[in-house]
């Protein structure tokens, strides 16, 4: 399998998901934001970090990059493309997903494990994940996912949410949200589910030194899914 | 502007050292040439009250790479990996601008790593504000934490550990000292060091403004009521552009064309100019209209003494410029030739084709100023006896809950959280143990980094304050399994004008050298921050050390919480019942005078090393050093850490159980084993003359001493996660 990570000026954790991707065996590349072509991947990942010092709007200047535009036009043929974070923040400036990404509802950054429910597994990203709940990690100051009514409705009806925020046992509940995001959304898909924004970082929980293991089970399953 | 005395009085300088510039170059400076004096022969960059003191500290050991007097300091850990770290101060322009200070003291730090080679793996910092009940005590803790945040955050480096205490003597300066460690091959490191004749002098990164013009000399000046006048002083970070700094910097590198490199920190394009030129033996030659400007006409005075953040300085090999530059404009940084080397050892300097300073570099390097300032020695204060009658009402369970929910022993996590601890995949121990743990990317290796202070001691008695800081650091890295291998300093003090400022700073000094080299613990960097004072009012002595050392298997890293019920816990370490100077005595007993804790350098060496022992034997579960709060604030955070209790044995001591349990000896840890190496850890500490009470048996969610005395460690846990938040949210 191959995957491509993107970089971005202010990227910070490509190399982390380099490292990841790596582990649990990905022919990764790393590709620069100034080149024009995507190099053959079953997967793109648009990587965390603070793209243009997240000056502008977090990931607006960042989409608007020479690369981009082949990674858009690769998404809108149904190839994978994944945004962790400011990848998240990107994703959702291209349009490719819904809705936007505001300032957590505490205006402080948070770095922390939370628990995330998988709310939709008829997709390649979630397909055959055993657990219900994930522990993840996030590291944000932008992450409270905010969409109008109208698009609220389109999403849910679509199923197109991938995950939120919950305690460990899959409760949704205001108090477990870590940032404000409406419905506790923590992840969202495209209406045609090859799209995969997200805030948690799956990279950081790939070892059991690190912050735990469920970021592990969330790589395995997902290289295994696109075989 | 005609330059004269009263100018150079403004500028900071003293009437004699006016004299001595003019002497010096006979003749009178020009402005711009006073300017760069100014700024090289204020206290920030000269260290001329200090240097005679620091020469006695131990710079030197088997692991030292590099010690002081470069960017930062270098340390071997094995295969051909070193370790480059420091820390630095920047207190002054916190308190006048907190987010902007705090970020650009990250920002500078990071870059002094980075200039030798290193890419930061980890950032710590030591803060210290005033009462939480001054008026300004809330809002500069949130600025500074989100300007430590908004920096490191954006870099990706992550900010593993550090500390932060309150004490009504920062009221009106507080410290803000910043720590980065950066991971480097042990060939390829770079340094200040200018050669060769006729090489390109470089200018990389962002371009030059007007901000920051004398921000040293600010820093080397005490407050008055006008210090708000000082904002214009502060630099503005932009941790943006570093992040593409510090990858341009280390692709360049990555090849072979950088002969020196020094980043632009305090006193900018002055300092590292004169700094790479003094180093190499050699002149520097700067045409002033090619440096990358700001704002338009910028005067030649403007340009040498702007502290613009995220700039550096390189000497190129010939002929490498355009391939160094393709890498700069790359990144979109500016990149501009903008001098050369020459054997002049003056600094001369060109604008609009006229000569607007020349300076012999000697002048404003070796023959910068030096005091011997008068300092006063102090007294050991009388020890004072406990009178039973303002103990016997107390109950070990109230004061337990006060001291935990004290603002200098509560948790921090409402600090950290907001710090991204675990980017780059490599923390392995996170805030809020006894140091923070990165692993060696790739490797089995880990490194662990601490920072602390104990203000309270050193100024109680700062000799004894010195050496107890220093074997905090020491106790600290052997908690978590890692051997101590050097450390760096940040020395926080008042004017040393005043001669008890100056003893406190002459002895403290003299501690932290007996400490480190009795330890094989050397300093390898640091820095001093003089002037930390408000009219007459000066903080708390307050040495600020950093310790790093080595796991060299990471999988065999400690940490405290407690991890299984009928694990056995113990205390190593004699148990005196010192409470003079101790959190109880200070906040409990209201009682401020009296000595710190008696230091007892074998003792800690012998103590901590006999700990390394038991580790590498495997036979440690959980491990924690005893300090602030003593023997029972130490174990409450460690059953908090694990979610589990403790049954703590029936007293066979011969003091009084409340001094047993909250006195600050030194030299103790707290151990969790298995009760069947019983046999084993204590064979291991009689054969090595190493004292031990057995404290207790691990037992689930209660804190238990007797059918009166016991507490859920929910509740502990509470008092000790709500004093900050419910602060902050107010």
């Amino acid at each position: 399998m191959k995957s491509s990570v993107i970089t971005f000026p202010g990227s910070n954790c490509d190399r982390d998901m380099d490292v990841a991707l790596k582990k649990f065996g990905f022919k990764n590349k790393m590709v620069w934001h100034a080149d024009a072509e995507l190099p053959k991947s079953d997967l793109v990942v648009l990587p965390g970090g603070f793209s243009y010092g997240d000056y502008l709007r977090c990931g607006s200047m960042a989409s608007k990059s020479k690369i981009m535009q082949s990674v858009i036009n690769f998404a809108n043929s149904g190839g994978m493309v994944m945004g962790i974070c400011n990848g998240f923040q990107i994703l959702v400036e291209t349009g490719l997903v819904p809705g936007v990404l505001l300032r957590n509802k505490y205006l402080e950054f948070i770095c922390k494990n939370v628990f995330v429910k998988i709310n939709d597994k008829k997709n390649k990203y979630f397909k055959n994940v055993n657990n219900e709940v994930l522990e993840l990690h996030i590291a944000h100051n932008e992450g409270n996912y905010f969409c109008t009514n109208d698009q609220l409705k389109e999403i849910e009806d679509n199923n197109q949410i991938a995950i939120n925020y919950c305690d460990e046992n899959g409760k949704i509940e205001e108090k477990f949200n870590p940032n404000g995001s409406i419905k506790n959304i923590a992840g969202i898909f495209n209406k045609e589910k090859n799209v995969l924004g997200m805030m948690p970082h799956p990279e950081r929980m790939i070892d059991t030194s690190l912050s735990g293991e469920d970021g592990s089970l969330f790589f395995k399953n997902l290289i295994n899914n696109l075989k | 502007m005609i330059v004269n005395e009263q100018v150079a009085v403004d500028h900071g300088l003293k009437k004699d050292e006016y004299a001595k510039i003019c002497e010096l170059l006979k003749r009178t400076p020009n402005i711009t040439e006073l300017g760069i004096f100014s700024a090289m022969w204020n206290e920030h960059c000269s260290y001329k009250s200090s240097r005679l003191h620091l020469k006695k500290l131990p710079t030197k050991g088997k692991k030292v790479i590099q010690g002081p007097g470069e960017n930062a300091g270098v340390i071997d850990i094995e295969d051909n990996d070193a370790i480059v770290f420091k820390i630095e101060s920047h207190n002054h322009p916190s308190f006048i601008e907190p987010y902007q200070g705090a970020a650009t003291g990250v920002g500078g730090i990071m870059r002094d790593v980075f200039t030798m080679g290193a890419r930061p793996i980890a950032n710590l910092n030591s803060i210290h504000f005033g009462s939480p009940q001054h008026k300004k005590t809330k809002n500069l803790l949130r600025g500074v934490v989100h300007g430590i945040g908004g920096y490191g955050n954006c870099m990706g480096v992550p900010t593993i550990a550090g500390q932060t205490c309150f004490d009504s003597s920062y009221n009106g300066n507080i410290l803000v000292n910043a720590m980065t460690l950066g991971l480097v091959k042990k060939d390829k490191i770079f340094y200040s060091k200018a050669a060769g004749l006729n090489k390109p002098v470089i200018y990389v990164g962002s371009k030059t403004g007007r901000d920051g013009i004398h921000g040293a000399s600010m820093a080397s000046a005490s407050f008055d009521e006008k210090i708000e006048e000082k904002k214009p002083t502060v630099q503005v970070g932009d941790p943006f552009t570093e992040k593409l700094l510090l990858e341009a910097c280390l692709e360049l590198m990555a090849g072979e064309s950088i002969i020196a490199i020094q980043d632009m920190g305090a006193a900018g394009l002055t300092s590292s100019s004169i700094e790479m030129a003094s180093k190499g033996n050699l002149g520097i030659e700067i045409n002033l209209n090619k440096v990358p400007c700001r704002e338009a006409k910028m005067t030649p005075y403007e340009i040498m003494l702007s502290e613009s953040q995220e700039r550096m300085l390189i000497v190129l090999e010939n002929g490498k410029e355009e391939e160094a530059k393709k890498i700069f404009d790359k990144w979109n940084l500016d990149f501009a030739v903008i001098g050369k080397t020459t054997k002049s050892k003056k600094i001369e300097l060109y604008f609009d084709e006229e000569k607007v300073a020349d300076i012999p570099v000697n002048t404003l390097v070796e023959n910068s100023p030096m005091y011997d300032r008068k300092w006063k020695k102090a007294k050991l204060p009388k020890k004072n006896k406990i009178k039973k009658e303002d103990i016997k009402h107390l109950k070990i369970i109230d004061v337990l809950n006060k001291i935990l929910a004290n603002p200098n022993v509560c948790s921090k996590e409402w600090i950290w959280q907001q710090y991204d601890h675990t980017v780059m995949g490599d923390t392995i121990q996170k805030p809020g143990g006894d140091a923070g743990v990165v692993r060696v990317h790739g490797t089995d290796k880990a490194i662990a980094a601490s920072v602390d202070s104990s203000a309270v001691y050193c100024w109680s008695h700062p000799l004894t304050g010195g050496k107890q800081v220093v074997c905090e650091s020491f106790r600290n890295l052997i908690s978590v399994g890692a051997k101590p291998i050097a450390i760096t300093n940040c020395l926080n003090f008042g004017s040393p004008e005043n001669e008890e400022n100056m003893g406190e700073f002459v002895e403290c000094v003299q501690g932290i050298g007996e400490a480190s080299d009795y330890l094989k613990f050397p300093v390898v960097s640091g820095n001093v921050s003089f002037y930390n004072q408000t009219k007459d009012e000066g903080i708390k002595p307050t040495p600020a050390i950093g310790g790093v050392g080595l796991i060299k298997d990471y999988k065999n890293m400690i940490t405290m919480d407690f991890k299984e019920v009928d694990n056995l816990v113990l205390v190593i370490g004699k148990t005196e019942g010192h409470i003079d100077q101790s959190l109880f005595a200070r906040t409990i007993l209201d009682q401020k005078n009296g000595p710190p804790p008696e230091v007892n350098l074998f003792n800690e060496k012998n103590n901590g090393e006999t700990l390394l022992k038991l580790i590498d034997n495997n036979l440690i579960k959980s491990a924690h050093d005893v300090s602030l709060g003593g023997i029972i604030t130490a174990v409450a955070k460690m059953c908090i850490k694990g979610k589990k209790g403790i049954n703590i044995n029936k007293p066979k001591y011969l003091i009084n159980e409340i001094e047993y349990l909250f006195a600050e000896d030194q030299g103790r840890y707290i151990l969790e084993i298995n009760k069947k190496d019983f046999k084993k850890v204590a064979d291991i500490l009689n054969k090595n003359a190493v004292h031990f009470d057995e404290l207790g048996t691990i037992i689930e969610n209660e804190l238990y001493i007797n059918d009166k005395t016991k507490v859920t460690i929910d509740e502990l846990s509470t008092y000790n996660k709500s004093w900050l938040t419910n602060y902050m949210s107010k």
